[in-house]
């Protein structure tokens, strides 16, 4: 497989606060990456600095023939999108503004691919409805194909579950399951244990001065041990009580 | 019905009549435009903050004696330095940008009040006050260079909207999307504070500066009460602002009503009608 990012003895964080240093790890192509952590252990920070928006303090990323707007993103919804009067097809063309430079105008290539992505993701039939009207899930969906626009090769998720009833957590998932199966490599922030477990190639975990990174199989095994000695030290308080 | 017609066509065989037609539909359509993006910013007081900065600085120009273009001189300067910090500090965690608002636009309020007071450029304060807060008949009295002027910033900023609409959409819809994936998102707000400081400015010796938030913000939520796209949005925000301010300039002719403040009756009427058409 190719080697898309590669991140050696990464160090990051806001001004001269490090929240997280001494991180290697590396994405290839196909890869579905998973990024768990505690609030506060640098996930925002990691994934602001992959996406070019903030420096790294130390170490280097370097990016194989990808530039940093290679990487699509779909970020969380802000409240002010929540009201926001634009059509689907609006926010799915807006994926282009990157591209355009000084040209005014979206180019016929541009709209039939905005097309394509619609379709892809199952919203070709609301493509004229208004954004604000429409289910958490299939607001999630249209961020996502704007995301497509903007990049083929790469997509960053920034939790893209949150705040979905579970039917269409599910299909969110299969969206993405399917979008990584068809060759995009998918970076995802997540909290949920069971979809890392079920979707991803590989984990990164981040914590306070420790960090895991290593293919799913090999999180799961050091996490079962993890979980079994939770278990006891919870048996131990029950005694105890008795 | 007839001698209201008759009167009416009188009055827009006058020159000067037709030039406040001319600054005043100009105005409306800019700001109009404008307001969509503000308000979709939540930077809907941004008009109100910047209009007291642009009654500070005037202030400050009438005690060192400037009149007329050198007054912009000093006025335009300011007002674009105070947009330019309102928006960014927007971005800023420690002082949210509706508080920046307040803070700046109550401070120079006040600073430009006690300069006019302790400095009087004429006899008669209250009525200079007055005329700058809620804007004075000086409508009726524009040149055709000040049409001229009206009219240059009016194609300025409706090309701007037209070249750079995508983009303009963009950065109001996401702006942490637009510039992760490469949207400079800091220029296009740069030029939108500068644009809105531009518009409040002209507008202000139109309306007074109690009165332009009014053109920035009612066009702009009537249309989104009633359409769903961003496009028409916009469409319907300059054409009821452009039609509201007709309607209120010639009502305000006839029943020589204050121009600003019939302007804004005709948008609060309008906002009420877009409003009842959404419920139905």
């Amino acid at each position: 497989m190719k080697r898309q990012i590669d991140c050696k003895n990464l160090s990051l964080g806001y001004g001269s606060k490090i929240v997280l240093s001494g991180l290697n790890f590396s994405v290839s192509e196909g890869d579905f990456l998973c990024i768990v952590g505690e609030n506060g252990s640098g996930k925002s920070t990691l994934m602001k600095t992959l996406l070019g928006l903030q420096k790294a303090l130390g170490g280097e990323i370097k990016f194989d023939g990808l530039k940093p707007s290679d990487i699509g993103y779909l970020p969380q919804q802000t409240p002010a999108q929540r009201d926001f009067p634009a059509s689907v097809r609006e926010i799915v063309l807006s994926g282009f503004t990157a591209k355009m430079g000084l040209r005014p105008f979206y180019s016929a290539t541009e709209k039939k691919s905005a097309e394509n992505n619609m379709k892809k993701l199952g919203i070709e039939s609301l493509s004229s409805k208004c954004y604000r009207e429409l289910s958490g899930g299939q607001q999630q969906r249209v961020l996502l194909a704007r995301a497509l626009c903007s990049a083929e090769k790469i997509l960053l998720l920034d939790e893209p579950v949150t705040g979905l009833d579970p039917q269409a957590q599910a299909e969110m998932y299969e969206i993405i399951k399917n979008l990584n199966k068809s060759g995009v490599t998918i970076i995802m922030i997540s909290h949920d244990v069971n979809s890392i477990v079920k979707y991803s190639t590989h984990v990164l975990s981040l914590g306070k001065n420790t960090f895991f990174f290593g293919s799913v199989n090999d999180y799961i095994n050091k996490n079962i041990d993890k979980n079994i000695n939770k278990n006891k030290n919870f048996r131990g308080g029950d005694t105890l009580h008795e | 019905m007839n001698d209201v017609l008759q009167t009416f066509q009188e009055y827009l065989s006058l020159p000067f009549v037709r030039y406040a037609f001319v600054v005043v539909t100009l105005i409306a359509l800019c700001s109009s435009l404008l307001g969509v993006t503000l308000v979709l910013k939540r930077f809907s007081f941004i008009g109100d903050g910047l209009s007291h900065v642009a009654f500070g600085a005037m202030a400050v120009a009438s005690v060192l004696k400037l009149s007329g273009f050198e007054n912009m001189l000093v006025v335009m300067p300011l007002t674009v330095v105070s947009a330019v910090l309102i928006l960014k500090t927007g971005t800023n965690a420690k002082i949210n940008g509706d508080a920046s608002i307040a803070m700046i636009s109550a401070g120079s309020l006040a600073v430009g009040y006690m300069l006019m007071n302790k400095f009087p450029s004429s006899s008669n304060i209250s009525s200079d006050v007055c005329s700058t807060l809620f804007g004075s008949s000086s409508i009726l009295t524009l040149k055709s260079s000040d049409v001229l002027f009206c009219t240059v910033m009016a194609v300025a900023v409706l090309g701007v909207f037209v070249l750079l609409y995508h983009k303009i959409f963009s950065v109001t819809f996401d702006e942490n999307f637009a510039s992760a994936t490469g949207v400079n998102a800091d220029r296009y707000n740069l030029l939108i504070a500068i644009i809105t400081a531009v518009v409040i400015v002209t507008a202000m010796n139109l309306v007074g500066s109690l009165l332009i938030s009014a053109l920035i913000i009612f066009p702009p939520l009537s249309a989104m009460r009633v359409f769903k796209s961003f496009r028409s949005v916009m469409i319907c925000s300059a054409v009821t602002a452009v039609v509201c301010s007709s309607v209120g300039i010639a009502v305000s002719i006839l029943l020589s009503t204050p121009v600003g403040a019939t302007i804004v009756c005709a948008d609060i009427v309008s906002f009420a009608i877009f409003s009842a058409i959404s419920k139905k």
